[in-house]
């Protein structure tokens, strides 16, 4: 295994294909990093929703 | 075995085992895919030797593949998935089979993106109406419309139903996919990976493919458990067991 780069610059221009390989690279972190944020947040707003109603439900409770 | 698998079974589709056993698996699958990828993306990115005919543009490669095997499995897995619920009205498999649909869109669309901006540098075209490629696009629509009839029925129940009817119709493109770049001359190169045969890549550039595959399906079941969770709770939210494991 040898290192194919001998500079960061050069490793960034990947021999003049540098904005095929960085455009398809990007694309694939949004996508895959929307992927990962969406259920988390989508956690958090269920998990705040749940609570609300649970405390709603128990200031209507009847008191005993 | 038989007893085992018929546990395993109704465990399955047993939302709060689901959710339970899964709450270890996720800082697992998280750590292992992060460590994964990064691994992969070193050595595929600075160590791979650069391709003789195309340059440094075959990195892209180590994404192009992983996501487009991915696409087809998620697919295979949302049609068997639909099917259980066809067959035994597991609710469990219904809201697994409704998940895969835009995890899976989003493996499809990342394959098509990458393929699309692979191909100009180095067949001089974003897109041709090639089999694979349209096979592929194909694959696109099914998972859009799976989305979208899922959606679309007033009552849920139908829904799941139509939706997994026609991921189950859809499960013919798969094997159109596979064979494309044998069936028709193809613009596309064939496999580059082959379960029977010995792999015509360098071993330096198959390593990294290889572990960029793998860790894909981790994030992969990761994404799935994430937001099969979040079915479960909005679907289960009245049950008790929901209510003592949120609010405490």
């Amino acid at each position: 295994m040898i290192l194919q780069f001998h500079s960061v610059s050069e490793f960034i221009a990947m021999g003049n294909h540098g904005f095929y390989v960085w455009l398809a690279y990007g694309l694939t972190l949004v996508i895959l990093g929307w992927n990962l944020l969406q259920p988390l947040f989508e956690r958090k707003r269920l998990v705040k929703e749940q609570a609300q109603r649970q405390r709603r439900e128990k200031k209507h409770a009847p008191k005993a | 075995m038989w007893q085992w698998l018929v546990r395993l079974y109704h465990r399955l589709g047993s939302p709060k085992w689901f959710y339970d056993i899964t709450e270890k698996w996720i800082p697992w699958l998280a750590v292992l895919s992060g460590l994964g990828m990064l691994a992969g993306l070193v050595l595929g990115l600075l160590y791979a030797p650069v391709d003789y005919q195309q340059g440094n543009s075959y990195r892209i490669m180590f994404i192009h593949v992983p996501a487009a095997i991915l696409a087809q499995s998620a697919y295979i897995m949302m049609a068997v998935a639909g099917a259980i619920f066809l067959i035994w009205k597991m609710k469990m498999a219904a809201w697994v089979a409704k998940v895969l649909a835009p995890i899976g869109a989003s493996f499809c669309l990342i394959a098509l993106l990458t393929g699309a901006i692979w191909g100009k540098p180095t067949w001089g075209a974003w897109w041709v109406w090639d089999a694979r490629l349209t096979s592929m696009l194909l694959l696109l629509f099914l998972y859009v419309g799976v989305m979208a009839i899922t959606m679309a029925m007033d009552n849920e129940d139908s829904g799941f139903k139509a939706a997994a009817i026609l991921a189950l119709v859809g499960v013919v493109n798969i094997p159109i996919i596979k064979y494309s770049v044998q069936w028709w001359n193809t613009l596309h190169q064939p496999a580059s990976l082959k379960l029977t045969e010995k792999p015509s890549m360098h071993i330096d550039m198959l390593i990294p493919l290889l572990i960029m595959i793998l860790s894909t399906y981790l994030l992969f079941a990761l994404l799935v458990i994430l937001r099969t969770r979040n079915e479960i709770l909005r679907n289960e939210r009245k049950s008790k067991w929901v209510q003592e494991r949120l609010v405490r």
